[in-house]
This record gives structure tokens, sequence and C-alpha cells, in this order.
């Protein structure tokens, strides 16, 4: 069973404690192969998405999975402006425990939002990214999709390739790939990659071939464009040019190496086209891992909410 | 109107002695062994005796932003924290840059009369970097020096001609140095901890170019500069090159750059929040080997109280600063002094006679005819921090349950004791 009230992040996650939802989620990646996916698992408890940027995927995905286990829902949306001029988290946060909410997810603008709010609240917190800080389930998802194909990840080579420096994402997957005994290999422009990241296990890369030799797994991480204009680098055909993944690079990777990437794809700027379409792409598959992830952790926070709470 | 202090340890220029102290009409009157006087008498046997304690950097909100502080809470927190006078800082609402709000501050704090209080003014109207402030206007109604504190005046043109006029009335500028450019947003220190919770991160460079090109302009013009709460490593050296060479430069830090290292942020605790932020350990020793050989000048708070619900809020979102006028002492007496770093007399010299000095106020020494503001402390005493007995209305430390020596027991002002513990 889980031992936690919320899942803020795999920074303070315990191996055992991912190995546990990885091998839950694998039962749920099997049951959304069936063709009847209701459960009742989740019968009269309630899931509120509180999201303060936009998400289609992360968003629709954990909709969908408290769905799936036959929760009550309700989303709010607010803009990542009501920030700064609406109601406090806090308060916000006192209002959903008011309503009797059972899981909260939030998506935030800000580090460590997510963590202010589950100290505040009796309902499970999930954070579905804060900031340049974590994205727990997405690198779990990746993490499954890993698994499935490997059996195992202890020992796997993965690269992260692209905007580091912003990436939730890279942080979250490093954090978990690192625990499982995976090596995490990055490549960025250098206004890309934080400071001292190789001291939380990363292994930084002066180019995209020494990142990508012999990769399990090779993860390209969305540009945002608005990152060109704050003059992190000079033209998307630049970074595309430098830094970007096409077929060729692709062959410095083991033989059955699988593409990842976290979606949403600016197609020929991170990956090339022929990379997200190729036959080692497992993009698609990692939105039904994500959904299967997100079921998997509804259903142990909700066994440890019933044995502890 | 006469007090006598007895038997306590005098920490004066020269060593600390085991003396009488007579104070009589706002002056120090006579300073000898067994003084008989008939009047109000203080026994101060095994406590120390300090020149009133000066802090030439705070902010007390007042006007403006009276639910963070007012003059009267903030003058009851100096006084507690053994401070006899106080420099404030012109980031109040409207902006201290006029001679209208330096006299409104002056009286508060005739009404208020607990500390003495010298409003600093700002350097540019508005605190906007632009168009320099009403100086000669804020001098006469009683400013004791210049600061855009908060920010660097980014444009080195305004600065320099500000730095040039000022001079001509004895004002220095005080210079928060931090190229805001640079920051970007940052909240934290950039590196490990940044990386690690995501929250953005400042650069050393970004407070390292503005304390190079304020003492730049201060060399090439030969007009004194005063480089405000030092944070870097980097930065020291800067200043302890200049000051080697010759260039009139003073500087200044506070308790939580030489107690703190940036490991407290990773608990996302808001009140670790704090402009410049809180480095590294490489930073902190530098710190405190730059007050031991006197690269440094000047201890001071930067004490910045906010209200909870300016602190109760996302990280990112929360008041940069920490409430610290009340555990300055301490820390530093603890963190300074205990450890090896300083001498008391030392100590004495950064808390009150070296700001006293730079900004030619009264005070700063123990000696006949010098003011009569005494600070009177018991050095054995041993406390736990704890801001619910804060008398300021910012509760925003980080310091809640360290353990800490030097607890004050006397704050005497002009000869009349405001504070008693």
């Amino acid at each position: 069973m889980l031992k936690k009230k919320d899942l803020l992040g795999l920074y303070d996650t315990s191996a055992e404690e991912i190995d546990e939802i990885l091998r839950e989620a694998e039962g749920m990646r099997k049951f959304l192969d069936g063709k009847n996916k209701k459960s009742d698992l989740l019968s009269g408890k309630s899931l509120i998405t509180l999201f303060y940027e936009n998400s289609t995927r992360t968003r629709t995905s954990f909709e969908l999975a408290g769905k799936y286990l036959g929760a009550s829902e309700v989303n709010i949306s607010s803009s990542a402006s009501s920030v700064q001029k609406g109601e406090t988290l806090i308060d916000t946060g006192e209002t959903l425990d008011s309503l009797k909410t059972d899981f909260i997810v939030i998506r935030h603008p800000m580090a460590g939002a997510p963590k202010l709010l589950a100290g505040r609240v009796k309902a499970s917190v999930l954070n579905g990214g804060d900031g340049m800080n974590e994205h727990p389930t997405q690198a779990l998802l990746d993490m499954l999709a890993l698994k499935r194909k490997f059996k195992k990840i202890e020992g796997l080579k993965i690269a992260i390739l692209g905007d580091i420096k912003h990436s939730r994402v890279a942080k979250s997957n490093l954090f978990g790939l690192t625990k499982l005994g995976a090596q995490v290999y990055m490549y960025a422009p250098a206004t890309l990659l934080p400071k001292e990241i190789e001291k939380l296990g990363a292994k930084v890369c002066k180019s995209r071939e020494e990142a990508i030799e012999g990769a399990d797994g090779v993860m390209g991480l969305r540009i945002q464009l608005e990152r060109q204009n704050g003059g992190l680098f000079p033209s998307l055909s630049e970074y595309s040019k430098y830094y970007g993944v096409n077929d060729e690079l692709l062959k410095y990777a083991k033989k059955d190496a699988i593409v990842l990437h976290p979606g949403p794809v600016n197609r020929g700027v991170e990956l090339s086209p022929s990379v997200i379409d190729g036959e080692k792409s497992v993009i698609l598959e990692q939105v039904t891992c994500g959904l299967a992830v997100r079921m998997a952790l509804l259903k142990l926070l909700a066994e440890y909410r019933e044995a502890e709470l | 109107m006469k007090l006598l202090i007895k038997n306590g340890a005098l920490v004066l220029n020269d060593g600390v002695k085991k003396l009488d102290i007579l104070l009589q009409d706002g002056k120090i009157a006579k300073i000898a062994e067994h003084i008989t006087a008939d009047c109000e008498t203080v026994d101060a046997s095994g406590l120390h005796v300090f020149p009133g304690l000066i802090d030439m950097h705070v902010h007390l909100r007042e006007p403006g932003f009276e639910g963070k502080e007012d003059i009267e809470s903030g003058s009851r927190a100096s006084v507690a924290g053994g401070f006899t006078q106080v420099c404030c800082m012109p980031n109040t609402n409207p902006v201290c840059d006029n001679a209208v709000v330096v006299s409104y501050i002056k009286n508060r704090q005739k009404e208020v009369n607990l500390c003495k209080i010298n409003p600093i003014g700002a350097i540019t109207r508005g605190q906007e970097g632009k168009a320099m402030a009403d100086i000669g206007k804020m001098k006469s109604a009683g400013a004791v020096a210049l600061s855009d504190d908060g920010k660097s005046v980014m444009d080195s043109n305004v600065m320099r001609l500000a730095m040039e006029y000022a001079d001509g009335f004895g004002l220095k500028c005080l210079c928060h140095c931090e190229d805001e450019n640079l920051v970007d947003g940052g909240v934290v220190n950039e590196g490990y901890n940044s990386t690690l919770t995501g929250l953005k991160g400042s650069l050393r460079a970004a407070e390292d170019i503005m304390i190079a090109r304020d003492i730049a302009l201060a060399e090439s013009l030969n007009i004194p500069v005063h480089i405000c709460h030092v944070s870097t490593y980097s930065g020291l050296e800067i200043i302890r090159s200049a000051k080697a060479r010759g260039v009139k430069v003073t500087a200044e830090s506070c308790p939580h750059y030489f107690v703190l290292t940036d490991d407290i942020i990773t608990s996302y605790d808001t009140f670790t929040k704090v402009n410049p932020p809180v480095r590294e350990e490489r930073d902190r020793r530098a710190v405190i080997e730059a007050f031991r050989d006197g690269t440094l000048d000047c201890i001071v708070t930067d004490h910045a109280p906010h209200s909870l619900k300016d602190k109760q809020v996302e990280y990112n979102l929360a008041a940069f600063g920490m409430s610290g006028i009340e555990t300055s002492f301490a820390l530093s007496y603890t963190y300074l002094v205990k450890t090896g770093a300083l001498t008391l007399c030392e100590l004495a010299r950064k808390m009150s006679g070296n700001p006293a000095e730079i900004l030619g106020l009264e005070g700063g020494e123990i000696a006949v005819g010098k003011a009569a503001d005494l600070t009177v402390a018991d050095l054995g005493a041993k406390y736990v921090i704890d801001s619910k007995n804060f008398l300021s209305k910012g509760k925003n430390t980080p310091f809640n349950g360290y353990e800490v020596y030097g607890r004050i027991k006397y704050t005497v002002v002009d000869g009349e004791i405001k504070y008693k513990n």
C-alpha cells in the first residue's frame, strides 16, 4: 500500500513506492485493453481537477481515470493570471475541502503550490505539474511505457533532450528513473540546462550523439515557443538543427530503443516528423499509460485514505 | 534627569571594563569606578553595557503599509531588540522621496518617543530610477542618507548624477545591488537548490555586477558609497579589493546571510524568501570572514515585516523579507562572537560605532559627552527564538526554534529607559 496522503513529486517518493505504483498501473493498463472499462472502485468518491494552466492531455487523462473508476468529478479552470488576482490558493483549497472532496488534482504555474495546498486540505493532492518543479504522473507514465517494453527500468539508459531547465517532466523523470536504477543522460543548449543538475544524478552530455549512444529510451521535450522570444536560443530552425532528434541521430540508439515525448509535440522542432511517426515512437502508447498510471494512483491513494484517515 | 548604571561590563572601544556610568541630560556625564548619585539606578551586575545599537537598514512601513508595521510597533520592536536608533528605508506609500514624508516620519518618531528614527530618502522620485528626488529638501527635513532600496538605480548615468548631487549635501547613497534584467524574476539563489525545488534562481552575478558598478562610480567620482546587504562571496571580494586600493566604500550584511544557507528554501517556507536571496555555505562563510577582516562594516537587519497574508501564498507570490530587528543582536552575538569571529568590541563597532560614523549620527560609542544611548544585555542568557513574542507586527522569521544567547535587558535612549526586560 502507498503510505502517503498526497503525490507531490517523485523526489520524495521511494523506489518501493514507485515500484508499487507501476505494478498497479500495469494491471490498469491491461484493464484498459478490455471491452468494459468501467469499475466501481472509486464509487462514492469525488475528484476535482484544479488547473491554473492550460492542459489537454493531463486533465483529460485524470478526468477519464476518475470516471472509469466510478468517481464523481468536477473541473475547475482558472487562468494563470487569477493566481495573483483571485482567491488565495489556501482559501480555494479549504473551500474544496468543505465540499468533501477526496482528491484534488492541481496544475499550477508556480513550484511548490501543490505542497502548499496539501498542507491545508484533508483531500489527497495529486500534482499535475507545478512550475519548473515536478510532474510526477508524467514521469510515472514514461516509466510504465519503458517497463512494458523492457520489463524493468534498472540498467536502462535514457536520453533526455530539450528544454530541461523549464521542464518539470525532465526533473520527475530524473528522480524516478535514477531511483529505479536507470541512467539518465541529458543534452540541451546551456541556456536550457539548470545549474548543478548533475548533482541530482544526471549525466550532462557534450553532444546529441553522446546522449543517444546506446540509449534504450530517447525522450524529446517540448520547446515552449515563447522561450525563443526570451532569448534562450536564436531561432527554431537553429534549435532544430543543433538540438533536434532525427532519424540519423536515432541510429546511435539501441536497435530496440523507444522514442518518448510528453506532448504536445512541435513537429520538426524537437523531433522530426519521421521520428514522431516512426516505428520507435511510443508517443501514443504513453497517453494510454498515463491513463493507467492515474487510475492506479487514485486506487492506491483511496486505499490509504480508507485505512488511515 | 539622571540615570546611574552600576557594576556593568562596559564595552568600550579599547576593551571591556567593569565601570559605573552616569547619564545626565541626555549625555554620558561620567564613567568611573564606584559612582554614587541620588537618582534612578540600574544594577547591571553580570550584564554587559554596549553603546546603543544602531540599525541603519530597516523598513518601518509607515506611511502606507501599516498592516505590516507602523512607526509605533516598529519602534517597540526596535527597542526590544536593543536598538536605540534605526534608519528607515523609503519604500513606503507614498514613497519617502520628498521633505513632507521625511518630516512626517520625524514627527511620528517624536510622538512615539522610543528609539531615534532617521529617515532615508529615495534617490529617485517614486524610486523609479529616472529623475532625482528632492535631495536637498529631504536633507533639510532630516534625511540621513539616500537609497532606492528594493532595487538598483538601473540607469548608470542617473546614478552617477544622483551621487554627485547628493554628495554636495553630504548625503551618501546606500545601494541595493541587483541588475534587474539578470534577476529576471528569480526568487532564490540560482544553484543546486533552485534546480531541486524548481524555484527560479537569481545568479550571484546579478548582485555582483551592481556592486562593481557602484564601486566604479565611487572610484571614478571619488565619492563615498555604501553597499547594502551583501550576500555573495564574490561581491565581498569586489568590495575587499576596492577598499584595499582606497576607494571610499563601506558595506553591510545581515544575520540571515551569516547564519543561513539556501538549504532552507527546500521547505518552500515563504519566511525564507528574502532579497537578495540567502545563498550557499561558501557565501555564508565569506560573510563571516568579511566581518572579521573589516570588509563588512555594519550588521544591519533589513527588518522587513510582513503580514501573514503577504506570506501565506505560493513562494513566487510571497513578499520578500524577514522580520529581523528582535533577533539581530542575539544572532550576531551567538554566530559571530561566541564562535570567535569577532570580539565584543568589534561587535559593538559593527552594530553601533560604524553605522554612526558612516551616516554621521550621534552615539556609537561609550564616552563622556556622547549621547546617552546604551544597550544592556545578559550575554549568558540562553533562549529559543519564538516569533509569538515579537513586538513587531511582522512574525515572518525563519529563525523560530533557534537557540541563541544574549538577552536585551535595558535599552536606554537619551538617558531614559525605553525598554526593560
